[in-house]
C-alpha cells in the first residue's frame, strides 16, 4: 500500500492544498470558523504526507525518488510535470508541511474576509511545495510565481501598517515593495530558463527538463560563457528571495507588514525558495558560471550576515528586529551554499530547515504580543514574562536557538557552516562568526529590555497566549531542541542531496 | 493567377449566410419597438452560433481556393472564423444591459457588430492584398460607427472623430503601399510577392517603399507604437462593449492578417532577404516598452487597458519577429497569445462593464472598496488580471511563457528579456487597480475611518493595525446580470483550463497554423 501511496505522494503534495484553496472559495462567507477549521484540516492532511513522504525517502538509495512524470505540452518546448524528490528537497518539504500547518493554526485571529485569507495561503502553500518537488523549470518556475501571488493580497489587506513617528511604512508599501521586487527576481530566473532552453534547442533536443538540462550541461552543451552569465541571473533572481544583500530591503518591509501566519510562511519557507534554487538550478546546470561566481557570492554572504545584524541592532521593533534577522540568518544560508563544501552546503540547508522554524516561531510569538498589546516597539514593551510567560519561554527559546547555543538546531548548522567556510574562505568565516556575536547582542538585549525586568502597570491586561498559540508554540521549540540533541534523521537525507548537487563540480 | 469562373462558391456559405443575418438585424429592427431592442441581441447571438455550426460543418479537408486564389478556405481560417464569431458573442453579453440606456440605435449596434465580423472573417481567409484591404475596410467602418454610439457621451463623438480620422488616414497609407507593390512586382497575391522577393536581382526602392508604408498601416491597425496614439482616446471615449471589441477583437483580425502575409508573402524569401525581422523585432521592443510604461500614469481604467493591450500587441508582435527561424513554434505562440488574451481581457470587460453599469464610473480609482461591494466581479477582474501580467495558474503565465520561450529560441533572447521586463512593469499598474478593489476604502466611508483614526491617536497607540478597527460598512451593489455573470463564470473557467491544461487547445492551433506553414 505504501508503494502506492509512492506513486502519487507527490502529486498529493500540491494537490492537497490547492484543492483545498478551491474548495474554500465554497464555504459559507459568513463563517470564519468553519473556514479556518477547514483550513487547519487540509494543512493537517499535507502536514502528514509531508511527513511520509519525508520518512519515506530512502537516504541509503539517495538520487531523485518517487519520481513520476505527465506530458504537459509536446514538442518543440516538451514540457511534462515531472515531479521527484532529492536529499534537498526532502527536509524543506517536511518544513513546509510543519510551518504551514502552525501558520493556518495561528491564523485563528484572522476574523475579516477570513475565507479569502485561507484560500490565498493554502495557494500559496502549494506554490511552495511544488517548487521543492519538481524535476522541470517550467513547473518549477510556475510554482514557483504561484508563491509570489498571493503576497500582495495577504500582505494588503490583512497586513498592518508601522508607524516611526517621522514617517508611517504603509502595508501597501510593504506589499507592493515585495511583490515587484520578487517579480523582478523572477524576471531574471526567467530569461535564465529560457537562455538554457535556447542551449538546449541548439543542441538538438529541447527541453526544460532539470536532469536532462543537467546531463546536456555535462556533455558540454552549454557553452561556457552561457553559464558565466547565466548563472548571475539565477543566484541574484533566486538571490533576492532568499534575501540576498543588497536586493534584500523588500524582506523586513514586507514581513513586517504581513499578518502573523503569512509572516511565518514568508520568513520560513519562502525565502528558502530562493537558497534552494540557486543550489538546484544554478549550482545544477550552470556549474561552470558557479564555480567562478561563488566567490561574490560568499562575499555577498558575509555581508548579509554582518549587515543583517547590525540592522537588527538598531531596531526597537520587535517585529523588524526578526525581519532583519532572518536577513543575517539567511546570510549564513548564503554562505554555505557558495563554499561549494560539502559540510558548508550541508550545513545550509540545515540552517534552511532550523531558521524556518525558528523564525516561525519567533513571528507567532510576536504576533501573539502585538495581538494583545497593539504595540511592538521593544522600549514600550516590558517585564512580558510577568503577564506572559509561555510566550516569553517559547520566545526566548527561539532566540537562543537563533544565536547558536549549543543544545538548539541553529548550533549545528551554524557551526557546519563555519567548519566549510573556514576551509575555503578564511577570512570571511572569521566575519560570520563575528555576525553571530551581534545576534547575540541584538537577542540578549531584546528580552532583557522588553521581556524580563521590571513590567509596566500599563501591561497588567496582557494575557498569556492561548492554547492554539501555546501548541505551536511548544511544537516548534521541541523541533528545535529535538533537532538540536539528534540532528541525524535531517542529515542522512540532507547529506545524499549535498553529494549529489556537488558531485557537478 | 489563373482564372475562370468560380465553382466552389458554396464554401463561402457562413459568409453568404452572415451577410444575411446582417440584413436581417437591419430588418427587424425597423420593425420592433423600442421596448423589445433586446431581442435583436438575440438573434445576433443565434446567427454567430449558426454561423459556428455552418462553418464547421462544413470545413474543408484541404485547402480551397476561391475566386482564383483571392481567398482560401482552410484550417487557419477556420480556426479564426470560430474564434471571431465566439468573440463577437461575449461582445453580445457584454451590451445587452449596457445597452439598455446607454447605446443609440441598439438595432444597428448588432447589425454593425455582425458587419464586422465578416469583416474580420474575410480577412482572416484573404491572400491578396486588395481583398484583404477590403475585408479590413469593413471591419474599420463598422467600427468608426460603433465607437460613437455612446449615447449622450460627447466624449463617444469625439472619439469616434478622432477614429475615422486616424483610421482612414491609415487606410490611405496602406493603400498607397499597395499600390507601390503592383507598381514594382505587377501583382497583389501573397504568394507571387514571396516569388519575387526571393528572386535574384535588386529589388527597386518602389518596392521597399511600398513594404514599408504596408507595414505602417498594419501597425496603425495593430495600435503599434509609434502608430498608436488613436487607440487611448478612441478606447476612453468609445462604448465600454466597444472598447473591449477594439481591444478583443480588432487586435485579433488585425494579427490573423498580418500572421498569413508574413507568412505567405515574406517568410518564404526569409533566405534572401531576413532584414524585416530587426525591423517588427524593434517595433515590437518599442511597443512593449511603451505601451507598458505609459499604462504607468493612466488614471483611467479604459486608457489604462488601451496601453495595456498596446503592450500586449508588443508581445504578439515579438512572435512575429521570429517567424522566420522555427516558424511552426512562433506562429503556435502568436495564436495561442491572442486567443489567451482576448480570453482575459473579454473576463476583464465584462468585470469593468458589470461595475460601471452600476456605478457609472470608470476612474481607476473609483473602483475602491469593490471587493466589498461586488465580490465576485472584483475577484474575476483580479484573477484577468493576474493572468494579464503573467503569473501562473492562470492561463496569461502558460501563454507568454510559450510565446518567449518560442521568441528565445528563434534567436531573439534580448526581446523576451525585453518582454519579460516590461512584464514587471505591468504588474505595477496592475496591482495600482488591485490596491483600488481590495485594500483602498470608497471616499464617502473615509470620514469614518478618519474619525476612527483620530479617536486611535488620542488613545495614545502609535502603532494601530487596520484589521483591529472594524470597518464601517459598505453598502453593497446591485449583484451584475446573470449575463455578465455568466460571461465572467464561462471566462475565468477557461482562464484556469488554458493556465493549467493548454494542451487540446495547442493541438487545434497546430493544425490551424499548419495551413498556413511555408513551403521549404
Amino acid at each position: 500500500m505504501m508503494a502506492n501511496f509512492d506513486q502519487v505522494s507527490l502529486l498529493l503534495l500540491v494537490l492537497v492544498p490547492l484543492a483545498g484553496a478551491v474548495l474554500t472559495m465554497f464555504l459559507p462567507k459568513d463563517r470564519p470558523r468553519d473556514a479556518w477549521q477547514f483550513a487547519i484540516f487540509v494543512a493537517a492532511i499535507s502536514f502528514v504526507i509531508s511527513v511520509v513522504v519525508f520518512l519515506r525517502y530512502d537516504y541509503a538509495a539517495a538520487g531523485v525518488q518517487f519520481q513520476r512524470e505527465y506530458a504537459w505540452i509536446g514538442h518543440p518546448l516538451n514540457i511534462s510535470l515531472h515531479l521527484g524528490l532529492n536529499g534537498i528537497g526532502a527536509p524543506l518539504v517536511l518544513l513546509n508541511g510543519i510551518v504551514l500547518l502552525g501558520a493556518v493554526l495561528i491564523s485563528q485571529t484572522i476574523t475579516r474576509r477570513t475565507r479569502d485569507f485561507f484560500v490565498l495561503l493554502l495557494a500559496l502553500g502549494a506554490g511552495v511545495y511544488g517548487v521543492f518537488i519538481v524535476r522541470d523549470l517550467f513547473f518549477l518556475f510556475f510554482f514557483y510565481e504561484l508563491a509570489v501571488l498571493p503576497m500582495y493580497l495577504l500582505i494588503g489587506v490583512w497586513g498592518s501598517s508601522t508607524d516611526f513617528g517621522t514617517f508611517l511604512r504603509t502595508k501597501e508599501y510593504g506589499a507592493m515593495k515585495l511583490m515587484l521586487v520578487l517579480v523582478a527576481g523572477s524576471v531574471l530566473i526567467w530569461i535564465g530558463i529560457l537562455a538554457l532552453y535556447v542551449a538546449s534547442s541548439q543542441a538538438g533536443e529541447p527541453t526544460f527538463n532539470i536532469d536532462k538540462l543537467a546531463q546536456l550541461q555535462q556533455n558540454g552543451a552549454v557553452s561556457r560563457i552561457t553559464e558565466l552569465w547565466v548563472f548571475p541571473l539565477f543566484a541574484v533572481g533566486f538571490g533576492i528571495l532568499a534575501g540576498l544583500w543588497p536586493f534584500h530591503t523588500w524582506s523586513p518591509d514586507g514581513h513586517v507588514a504581513a499578518p502573523t501566519g503569512v509572516s511565518m510562511l514568508h520568513a520560513g519557507v519562502l525565502m528558502k525558495l530562493g537558497a534552494f534554487g540557486i543550489i538546484q538550478v544554478g549550482m545544477l546546470l550552470t556549474p561552470q558560471g558557479a564555480e567562478v561566481w561563488m566567490p561574490v557570492l560568499i562575499g555577498l554572504g558575509t555581508v548579509n550576515v554582518i549587515y543583517g545584524a547590525i540592522s537588527a541592532l538598531s531596531q526597537n521593533d520587535l517585529k523588524y528586529v526578526i525581519g532583519y534577522s532572518s536577513v543575517s540568518h539567511m546570510g549564513y544560508v548564503l554562505m554555505g551554499i557558495a563554499t561549494l563544501h560539502p559540510v558548508g552546503l550541508a550545513g545550509a540547508v540545515l540552517q534552511m530547515f532550523s531558521h524556518g522554524i525558528m523564525t516561525a516561531l519567533m513571528f507567532a510569538m510576536v504576533g501573539a504580543i502585538y495581538e494583545r498589546a497593539h504595540i511592538r516597539d521593544s522600549f514600550i514593551l516590558n517585564g512580558l514574562i510577568k503577564r506572559m510567560g509561555t510566550t516569553t519561554f517559547f520566545f526566548a527559546i527561539a532566540g537562543l536557538a537563533s544565536l547558536g547555543l549549543p543544545g538548539l538546531s541553529g548550533f549545528i548548522a551554524e557551526f557546519m557552516v563555519f567548519t566549510g567556510a573556514f576551509r575555503t574562505y578564511l577570512p570571511l568565516a572569521v566575519l560570520g562568526v563575528i555576525g553571530a556575536a551581534i545576534t547575540a547582542v541584538y537577542i540578549l538585549r531584546l528580552l532583557a529590555r522588553s521581556f524580563f525586568g521590571e513590567a509596566d502597570p500599563q501591561w497588567e491586561h496582557l494575557t498569556d497566549a492561548s492554547p492554539v498559540e501555546k501548541g505551536v508554540g511548544g511544537a516548534f521549540v521541541v523541533i528545535l531542541i529535538a533537532v538540536g540533541v539528534w540532528p541525524a534523521p535531517l542529515l542522512n537525507v540532507i547529506n545524499t542531496g549535498v553529494a549529489s548537487a556537488l558531485s557537478v563540480f | 493567377m489563373e482564372t475562370g469562373l468560380t465553382t466552389n462558391l458554396h464554401l463561402l456559405t457562413p459568409e453568404f449566410a452572415l451577410t444575411a443575418l446582417a440584413f436581417l438585424v437591419f430588418t427587424v429592427d425597423l420593425f420592433l419597438p423600442e421596448r423589445s431592442k433586446e431581442w435583436l441581441a438575440g438573434l445576433a447571438a443565434a446567427s454567430l452560433l449558426a454561423v459556428i455550426a455552418v462553418a464547421l460543418l462544413m470545413r474543408p479537408d484541404q485547402s480551397a481556393e476561391l475566386y482564383g486564389g483571392l481567398m482560401v478556405v482552410d484550417g487557419f481560417g477556420l480556426f479564426f472564423k470560430i474564434f471571431f464569431c465566439a468573440i463577437g458573442l461575449g461582445i453580445i453579453a457584454l451590451s445587452v444591459e449596457y445597452g439598455r440606456d446607454r447605446l443609440q440605435h441598439r438595432g444597428e449596434f448588432y447589425g454593425l457588430l455582425l458587419f464586422s465580423i465578416l469583416g474580420m472573417n474575410l480577412l482572416a481567409m484573404s491572400r491578396e492584398l486588395l481583398t484583404a484591404y477590403i475585408s479590413l475596410e469593413l471591419l474599420s467602418f463598422s467600427l468608426y460607427v460603433l465607437v460613437a454610439y455612446g449615447l449622450r457621451e460627447a466624449r463617444s463623438n469625439e472619439a469616434g472623430i478622432k477614429y475615422i480620422i486616424i483610421g482612414v488616414l491609415s487606410s490611405a497609407i496602406m493603400l498607397y503601399g499597395l499600390s507601390n507593390i503592383y507598381a514594382a512586382l505587377g501583382t497583389t497575391y501573397f504568394t507571387e510577392i514571396a516569388a519575387d522577393l526571393a528572386a535574384p536581382g535588386d529589388a527597386s526602392p518602389v518596392l521597399w517603399v511600398g513594404i514599408a508604408l504596408l507595414v505602417v498601416g498594419l501597425g496603425f491597425k495593430l495600435s503599434a507604437v509609434p502608430f498608436h496614439m488613436w487607440a487611448p482616446d478612441a478606447y476612453e471615449g468609445a462604448p465600454l462593449p466597444v472598447t473591449a471589441y477594439l481591444a478583443i477583437g480588432s487586435k485579433a483580425a488585425a494579427f490573423a492578417l498580418t500572421l498569413r502575409l508574413f507568412a505567405e508573402a515574406i517568410v518564404p524569401a526569409a533566405a534572401r532577404w531576413d532584414e524585416w525581422q530587426l525591423v517588427i523585432a524593434v517595433l515590437a521592443a518599442i511597443t512593449m516598452l511603451a505601451g507598458n510604461l505609459v499604462a504607468l500614469a493612466q488614471r483611467n481604467l479604459k486608457r489604462l487597458m488601451a496601453y495595456s493591450s498596446i503592450g500586449h500587441v508588443g508581445y504578439a508582435l515579438a512572435g512575429i519577429a521570429v517567424l522566420g527561424s522555427d516558424f511552426a513554434l512562433a506562429a503556435k505562440g502568436v495564436i495561442f497569445y491572442l486567443v489567451v488574451y482576448a480570453v482575459t481581457n473579454l473576463v476583464v470587460f465584462a468585470g469593468i462593464t458589470a461595475y460601471y453599469n452600476r456605478e457609472g464610473k470608470d476612474n481607476i480609482a473609483d473602483l475602491a472598496g469593490m471587493a466589498d461591494r461586488q465580490p465576485f466581479v472584483a475577484a474575476a477582474i483580479a484573477i484577468g488580471l493576474f493572468s494579464l501580467a503573467g503569473l501562473p495558474i492562470f492561463a496569461g503565465f502558460t501563454a507568454k511563457f510559450y510565446l518567449f520561450a518560442a521568441v528565445a529560441d528563434g534567436g531573439m533572447l534580448w526581446l523576451a528579456g525585453v518582454a519579460i521586463f516590461t512584464s514587471l512593469v505591468s504588474l505595477y499598474y496592475y496591482l495600482q487597480v488591485m490596491r483600488q478593489m481590495y485594500i483602498e476604502r470608497p471616499a464617502h466611508a473615509e470620514h469614518n475611518v478618519a474619525a476612527h483614526q483620530e479617536h486611535a491617536e488620542h488613545d495614545n497607540i502609535h502603532q494601530h493595525a487596520a484589521h483591529d478597527e472594524p470597518d464601517p460598512p459598505i453598502p453593497p451593489l446591485q449583484r451584475p446580470s446573470i449575463l455578465l455573470t455568466a460571461t465572467m463564470g464561462i471566462g475565468l473557467l477557461v482562464v484556469v483550463w488554458l493556465g493549467i491544461y493548454p494542451a487540446p487547445l495547442l493541438t487545434l492551433i497546430e493544425t490551424a497554423s499548419a495551413a498556413i506553414l511555408p513551403l521549404g
